[in-house]
């Protein structure tokens, strides 16, 4: 479709729409996390048509767009109401492959843009640890990656992108808007993103060029990654929280940038855009609770920290081996067997590393078993009122959600980052206190008086917006 | 909504004086519960609950319910849905009678199985097409032992607390896959006002241990519970004990 056109639907297709939806049996839907099911009806739009009239015949309890199901929590599902599957909008429409721009559904995951994109020289500008996303997602929940110190989020790329809103119209939204600024972090509440043009990030190569080192605890980390950061275009330090004592915080950091063509080995030069990652066997779907628990976990920290070179620059490695290692597994998730996990992420500003430095004390006090987590430094914000990122420190953790006690621990780490003027990430949140929401994104106001206005009858309505009241 | 923990944000209780169900409100307050829904046939104890709970930090209201009137169910909770999601419904009303009394007035008799079973099967049916409709929700039913083995001191009791627990049983099963979750939790001797004066079972509880259980049973999405959890494995010997070693039990 034309990116500046404002399209309306006709009522005839609503009304097959209408037919459809109520016919539809509810299903079970959680996030990534597996935890908190509920049910909704799920509409799997095939054109712009059927989304707008999905929208207008949700009924009283609204709906809400999901992608590829990977926000942890409970940012995709809608109990008692719809969720829109927007899988089935998966056409790329456009590649300016001189410009490096995509125009496409928001439906395409970055999985599959990267295996249209790559074999052009050009690359997703932004990708999370997974490649399992879709752009609509990635939009809806202004994803970051490791290059966020360079790139800042995802939505900083987008140019512009198509909204259905609430009346089910399609609306063209342009950057410095209110709408877009709403939109893009704004977890799918403003509307459905139904297509977006994002510019691409130029390379030359499918590898990446990666150097990696050891800190032997949490100061000798984030003195590395202050001092030298900025020579990196990815950047991430995995963090043992089980390790205790002088060892505190002891991590690997792994940082690099897109291999350059005369890097390569000569065999590799031959395809050098090349985009094969890694399947492995899916996980099972029963797995006992408590596979990963603190010994488990412990002992693969204790290799992972051991197995890496203290210091090795320049390894070349696959694009799905550096950014996405996880994705090798297909559903991982039920690794953490019946019980689900929760992720934490938060961010607090740079000064604030005294949070930092008791957050980790206390993870590692209690033993949690967490089995991958990440620090990272944020680069400077972008303009979204619900967008995660600030320049600061990150820190994410996963932890078994049948952790004894570990709802009441996270709120006290809640505190811990509220107080420090930090936040934490709504795409993974799944049992934040609401009352310290607006405290955490000061521009919540605004944004609940443009969604009134835009959306008075709540079409558009999640789980995580029933609970945090969003 | 509930939490990734099972925390509730909004509970309903039936019965809203229960020790038990008060212990229960009194934790998930703690968490996350902001919103509680007291049932109960108006009284100043149900009063002083809501008032109770209220000094928690909670938005505590009351509604008239009679767990006798089943015809009145309805007209009684439909409000309470319709004023927003109910993510907990605690059906906690119950009474004990008076097994020796009760043996000898089939009247009363009768009240305590139209309390505990039918005032249930009623409400609890209510509930569960709400909680349906809403997609998401938990049904925690609280029976007891007593329903596990009839026993010869507290049969009338016990035969509608069977009742009951083949009831919620059978619902859970109904509603799985519908977003509803529904547990049964069976405590054993409880000290509380309805056991006062009564002598005491082995493995008795409180209404606070109760509570802890429930919490956990909801963080774990359990579909059974007992309190405490060793009755599990002495319930299932009992079970399957024969009856002419039941009947001789001192308890």
């Amino acid at each position: 479709m034309p990116a500046d056109s404002t399209s309306t639907v006709t009522s005839a297709s609503s009304a097959v729409a209408s037919a459809s939806v109520s016919d539809i049996a509810p299903a079970p839907v959680t996030g990534w996390g597996r935890t908190a099911p509920t049910t909704a009806r799920l509409i799997r739009p095939r054109t712009y048509e059927e989304a707008a009239a999905a929208v207008r015949t949700c009924g009283a309890r609204g709906g809400i767009a999901r992608g590829l199901g990977r926000a942890y929590g409970d940012a995709a599902q809608n109990a008692g109401g719809a969720v829109f599957d927007m899988t089935g909008l998966d056409r790329i429409h456009a590649i300016d492959a001189d410009g490096g721009t995509v125009l496409c559904d928001a439906g395409v995951s970055l999985h599959t843009l990267m295996q249209v994109l790559l074999p052009l020289g050009w690359f997703v500008p932004v990708t999370p640890g997974t490649r399992y996303v879709t752009v609509g997602g990635a939009i809806g929940a202004d994803i970051h990656g490791k290059n966020h110190h360079v790139s800042g989020s995802f939505t900083r790329h987008v140019r512009a992108l198509e909204l259905l809103t609430a009346d089910g119209e399609i609306r063209t939204v342009a950057r410095d808007t209110p709408l877009f600024d709403a939109t893009v972090g704004g977890m799918g509440l403003t509307g459905v993103v139904l297509a977006a043009t994002v510019r691409l990030q130029p390379v030359e190569t499918s590898l990446m060029s990666v150097d990696t080192e050891r800190a032997k605890d949490l100061d000798d980390l984030m003195a590395r990654l202050t001092a030298t950061d900025h020579r990196y275009r990815y950047s991430v330090a995995w963090i043992d929280l089980l390790a205790r004592g002088t060892s505190l915080g002891r991590s690997v950091l792994t940082r690099g940038d897109h291999a350059p063509v005369d890097a390569l080995p000569a065999r590799a030069r031959r395809d050098p855009l090349a985009f094969r990652p890694l399947r492995l066997p899916a996980a099972p779907s029963l797995v006992p609770d408590g596979l990963l628990g603190r010994t488990t976990v412990g002992l693969f920290n204790e290799l992972w920290y051991r197995k890496t070179p203290r210091a090795r620059v320049g390894a070349l490695q696959k694009i799905s081996a550096f950014f996405h290692p996880l994705d090798g597994v297909p559903h991982w998730n039920r690794l953490y067997g019946r019980g689900g996990f929760v992720q934490y992420q938060f961010v607090v500003g740079y000064g604030q590393e005294g949070a930092v430095h008791r957050i980790v004390h206390r993870i590692s006090r209690r033993r949690c078993p967490s089995f991958l987590a990440v620090l990272k430094r944020f680069g400077e914000g972008d303009p979204g009122w619900l967008s995660f990122p600030v320049p600061g420190w990150t820190l994410a953790l996963d932890l078994p959600a049948n952790l004894p006690g570990l709802g009441a621990f996270l709120d006290e780490l809640d505190e811990e980052v509220a107080a420090a003027g930090g936040r934490v990430y709504l795409a993974k949140d799944a049992r934040l206190r609401p009352e310290l929401l607006a405290a955490m994104y000061p521009r919540l106001d605004e944004f609940r008086a443009l969604r009134a206005e835009l959306d008075p009858a709540g079409v558009f309505t999640s789980d995580l917006s029933r609970r945090l009241g969003l | 909504m509930k939490d990734a923990f099972g925390a509730p944000q909004s509970l309903l209780v039936l019965g809203g004086t229960s020790e038990i169900a008060l212990a229960t409100a009194r934790r998930l307050i703690a968490r996350r519960t902001r919103t509680v829904w007291l049932a109960g046939r108006p009284s100043p104890a149900l009063e002083s609950a809501a008032s109770g709970l209220r000094e928690l930090g909670a938005d505590v209201r009351t509604v008239a319910f009679d767990a006798l009137d089943s015809a009145s169910h309805e007209s009684a909770l439909g409000p309470v849905f319709s004023e927003g999601d109910i993510d907990l419904v605690l059906l906690a009303f119950g009474v004990l009678g008076d097994q020796a009394r009760d043996e000898n007035e089939p009247g009363a008799a009768v009240r305590v199985a139209q309390t505990n079973y039918t005032g249930a099967v009623s409400s609890g049916l209510i509930c569960a097409k709400a909680l349906q409709a809403q997609g998401h929700g938990s049904l925690v039913v609280l029976s007891s032992v007593a329903g596990e083995r009839a026993r010869r001191a507290n049969f009338i009791y016990g035969s509608s607390k069977a009742g009951l627990d083949a009831f919620a049983q059978g619902l859970g099963d109904a509603l799985h896959g519908t977003g509803v979750h529904v547990m049964v939790v069976r405590p054993g001797f409880v000290r509380s006002r309805m056991t006062a004066g009564l002598p005491e079972a082995p493995l008795a509880t409180t209404p606070e241990a109760v509570a802890t259980a429930i919490e956990v049973g909801l963080r774990r999405r359990s579909e059974t519970v007992w309190v405490p959890g060793s009755l599990r494995l002495v319930m299932s010997a009992l079970r399957h004990a024969p009856r002419a070693v039941v009947r001789r039990l001192p308890v």
